[in-house]
């Protein structure tokens, strides 16, 4: 177990190495960061200090170790939009993009198992092929589209719920959270709905295979020939069985819905990491291109360490040896 | 008033266009303290009967006529709820294998008190002792310790000891044991056996065993229902319905059981349920292309020499070769195979059998040893052109029918793929004859060529191998298990099958089994193996008659006694 667990973190720390090279490229490659920096009236003897002063001219191996050794203290340099740094600009907008993540994650997870089961139990059922046609909708529909139609339904006709924004943000300090007051509940439901519609059909399609699967397994029939109540012989037996290729998607999930909020933080004007961006790609803010680059793999590859820790504490075949 | 009363019990499962009639009017009665035998090969129906009884049909079969009373009181016609509370309490299930049949994410003690606290009012501790008493019961050395563990942790054997401990739980009176021993070893068999005969007679349960093995039957059933087809076709006292069958069917099955007491040449042509196509016309195989062009050098001496052959297969890699861990599959054998001959080698799982299949058809390498044949080293060659020479000459039959023939390919092409490869042929048209020729002469009739291979069943999917094998005009030939995976009858066609191709083309065979009575008919001389080593090698009359080695001595009389079954042959 401790073994594996070191070689996994070996592996996510060349993933992160490989990043962090791509990461770095992009300075050199979209552009000349000087030329981003100074103005046109610059004299050329100013861009040359100036080069030299930012180590522009250094041998790129150590350009690269001094990027790296700023990324690991979260020094990701100064944003040439806004003139600060990158990493305050990461920290004022990235509660609000793990908070939204966090609650569609919640959303999809709710929603997705507990219809998952009953559409592989009660296959011939027609709320499983309610489930099932209506959850098709769900993946084919665009994201943005169907944040379009949520709005339209309930901030345009209904007006039960804002249509953009965070509403009232209470400053913890070092976390600004909306959680705490009922505007800010009111925002998060449609994008969180929004941007957890994939993944819960996802959750759900995949736990409905992975039942129907399972429970035509000997050790279920066993089960049930034992006279063990079916809430026993479903949840304890065959959906716990049904978890680790579960986790393994959810976990991919997870990673992709904090990475790619962009488009459901666009449609919201949800003032999180993707908006800003979006900005920084218009901009050609190279800083925060790469800074976010790093962060999406950085969350991958966290989130698929502990993925692979989960598996051992699910499945005892991998933790206990035979004797 | 029986424990077990099945009257004119009639099953059905409604398709969308037919019903399909599983079970036809069976009755049988069960006693306690009594095991009663249910008999039956492939669709014969038995183990509907067995899923009837605890209500647990597969959707969307049904009960549509007929009684099942337990103790007198009809528990056919219960509700969903009712019929669960009788599961577990008052008939209990043991299934075939016991690989699968625990769940593997739950430890034996969380299984074992779930199932007795949902039948008995017991707290956790008390609900623990009994499950540790019942660990000890069933034979299970150290239960306080063991139970804490996970399924996987358990070898086969001491699995099927704690599915049987679930079905005891609660102390039923009934207990259906659907192929308890089936997927298990030869000398776990028979511990299992015993077991399940001593528990049935120490707690007065009636015992209702569903198997294809006469073996069982004989070993532990007093009385036996033989089915054919979803009816019951004989029926009484194992004695007497082994000894001395009536129907037409239970003799052509008692005759087609391989038997390790006598050898006889072939097996009694069995054509109760799969007739082979008689071939539509006679080959002369001494003029045909099968038999024509066997221009291999006639070999001096044995055909096959096997020299000091092992195996290690690492289990533990690591950088540093001292830190590796080897399992040593294969250990230093030596024998050798006679041009003609059938040799036998005979041994339970993991003791290295198959292994040697594999490294003697060039599927593993040696760690160490040599294999010649026809005084060629074989892990000498060198060039790609001497090894597809020397596998031409060597083909295999593998035990899987399902599996071991590619799903989307029609059968013609898999016939003519070793032949088209090997270039054995000068023109599609002689391809094609020469394809037809070889599918009728195993038995499979004329147009079978064009079907794929789904639409056979297990033995002529068997036939197919076989085929395939001959295609190349090999002179040896490895058998791994060809029959396991087949019903009696059928394996007894096969058997005959090989016999007769081995008489007409000359050939030579290796063949491997881990049933004796199969490898005694079959083989002119046996290896005995466990643990990846030779322990005897002998004349197959004598290695019956006067065993050497004292785990040869062991496997033979751990061997259901067949004593009881009417020597028809």
């Amino acid at each position: 177990m401790f073994g594996f667990a070191i070689r996994r973190l070996f592996q996510a720390l060349i993933v992160m190495f490989v990043v962090a090279l791509l990461a770095f490229t992009m300075f050199r490659f979209v552009g000349d960061p000087v030329n981003q920096m100074v103005g046109v009236e610059t004299s050329i003897a100013e861009r040359e200090a100036l080069r030299q002063r930012l180590g522009l001219n250094d041998p790129m191996p150590v350009q690269f170790a001094r990027f790296v050794a700023g990324a690991v203290k979260f020094d990701f340099g100064t944003s040439y939009q806004f003139r600060q740094p990158v990493a305050d600009l990461f920290a004022k907008r990235l509660p609000a993009t793990l908070e939204l993540s966090f609650m569609s994650a919640l959303f999809a997870l709710l929603t997705g198992i507990p219809m998952g089961v009953y559409a592989g139990l009660n296959r011939e059922s027609w709320l499983s092929k309610i489930f099932l046609s209506v959850s098709l909708i769900g993946v084919s529909l665009p994201t943005f589209f169907i944040g379009i139609l949520l709005i339209f339904l309930f901030s345009v006709t209904l007006q039960w719920l804002p249509s953009f924004g965070r509403g009232e943000v209470v400053d913890l300090g070092w976390w600004s959270t909306g959680l705490l007051t009922v505007s800010g509940w009111k925002a998060i439901i449609l994008p969180a709905v929004t941007l957890g519609l994939y993944q819960m059909t996802l959750i759900m399609r995949l736990i409905r295979a992975e039942m129907l699967e399972v429970i035509r397994t000997d050790y279920i029939k066993f089960a049930r020939a034992r006279g063990l109540p079916d809430r026993i012989v479903n949840l304890r037996h065959a959906l716990k069985n049904t978890l680790v290729p579960v986790i393994t998607i959810t976990g991919l999930q997870l990673g992709a819905i904090i990475a790619f909020a962009t488009i459901t933080e666009t449609v919201f004007q949800w003032p999180g990491m993707g908006l800003m961006f979006l900005q920084a790609v218009q901009n050609v803010d190279i800083p925060i291109m790469s800074a976010y680059l790093l962060m999406t793999a950085f969350i991958f590859v966290t989130v698929n360490f502990i993925v692979d820790i989960l598996y051992y504490v699910i499945d005892p075949r991998l933790r206990i040896g035979r004797p | 008033m029986s424990l077990l009363d099945i009257s004119n019990l009639t099953v059905e499962f409604p398709g969308r266009k037919s019903t399909f009639v599983a079970v036809e009017g069976v009755s049988l009665a069960l006693e306690p303290g009594k095991v009663l035998g249910v008999v039956g090969e492939s669709g014969a129906g038995k183990s509907t009967v067995g899923n009837a009884v605890i209500g647990l049909l597969q959707e969307p079969g049904r009960i549509a006529n007929g009684e099942i009373r337990l103790d007198g009181e009809r528990i056919d016609q219960l509700d969903k709820k009712a019929i669960r509370k009788i599961r577990g309490r008052r008939i209990g299930m043991i299934f075939q294998d016991p690989l699968t049949s625990l769940d593997p994410l739950q430890t034996v003690e969380a299984q074992l008190v779930e199932t007795i606290r949902t039948h008995l009012p017991m707290s956790h501790s008390e609900a623990l002792t009994r499950a540790i008493e019942l660990l000890d019961s069933v034979g299970i050395p150290d239960p306080a310790d063991r139970i804490g563990q996970y399924p996987h942790q358990f070898s086969g054997g001491m699995r099927q000891r704690v599915v049987i401990a679930l079905a005891l739980c609660a102390e039923p009176e009934l207990v259906i044991a659907d192929e308890p021993t089936t997927a298990l070893d030869v000398s776990i068999q028979a511990q299992i056996l015993d077991l399940m005969k001593a528990l049935c007679v120490e707690r007065n349960v009636g015992m209702l065993v569903i198997t294809h093995d006469m073996g069982v039957i004989a070993e532990i059933c007093d009385h036996v229902a033989v089915m054919y087809r979803g009816n019951l076709v004989e029926y009484g006292e194992t004695a007497q319905v082994l000894g001395a069958p009536e129907h037409a069917y239970t003799k052509s099955l008692i005759s087609a059981v391989p038997r390790a007491d006598v050898t006889i040449d072939r097996f009694p042509n069995v054509n109760y349920i799969e007739a082979a196509a008689t071939p539509t016309r006679s080959i002369d195989i001494s003029t045909h292309w099968l038999g024509k062009a066997r221009d291999y050098e006639a070999a001096t001496g044995p055909l096959l020499q096997v020299q000091d052959l092992s195996m290690d297969f690492e289990v533990k890699s690591s950088i540093f070769p001292s830190r590796r861990k080897y399992f040593k599959a294969v250990k230093t054998v030596s024998f050798d195979i006679q041009p003609g001959e059938t040799f036998g080698l005979v041994g339970e799982s993991g003791s290295g059998k198959s292994t040697i299949a594999r490294l003697i058809t060039g599927l593993y390498h040696p760690s160490g040893g040599t294999v010649h044949f026809a005084g060629t080293e074989l892990t000498s060659l060198s060039s790609r052109s001497q090894v597809l020479a020397m596998r031409r000459q060597m083909q295999m039959i593998f035990q899987d029918p399902y599996s071991s023939l590619n799903g989307r390919m029609r059968v013609k092409d898999i016939v003519a793929e070793p032949i088209k490869f090997h270039k054995l042929a000068s023109s599609n048209t002689e391809v094609r004859q020469i394809v037809d020729d070889l599918l009728d002469h195993v038995g499979l009739g004329i147009g079978a060529g064009e079907k794929f291979p789904h639409e056979f069943s297990g033995g002529q999917r068997q036939r197919i191998s076989i085929a395939r094998a001959l295609a190349t005009r090999p002179r040896f030939l490895v058998c791994d298990e060809p029959t396991s995976a087949l019903d009696v009858s059928i394996q007894a066609q096969i058997l005959n099958l090989l016999k007769d191709l081995q008489q007409e083309l000359g050939l030579t065979m290796l063949f491997i089994s881990h049933d004796l009575a199969v490898i005694r008919q079959m083989c002119n001389r046996i290896g005995v193996m466990r643990h990846g080593e030779l322990c005897e090698v002998a004349d197959s009359d004598a290695l019956y008659e006067a065993p050497q080695h004292a785990y040869t001595k062991e496997l033979l009389t751990l061997m259901p006694s067949m004593d009881l079954l009417a020597k028809i042959a």
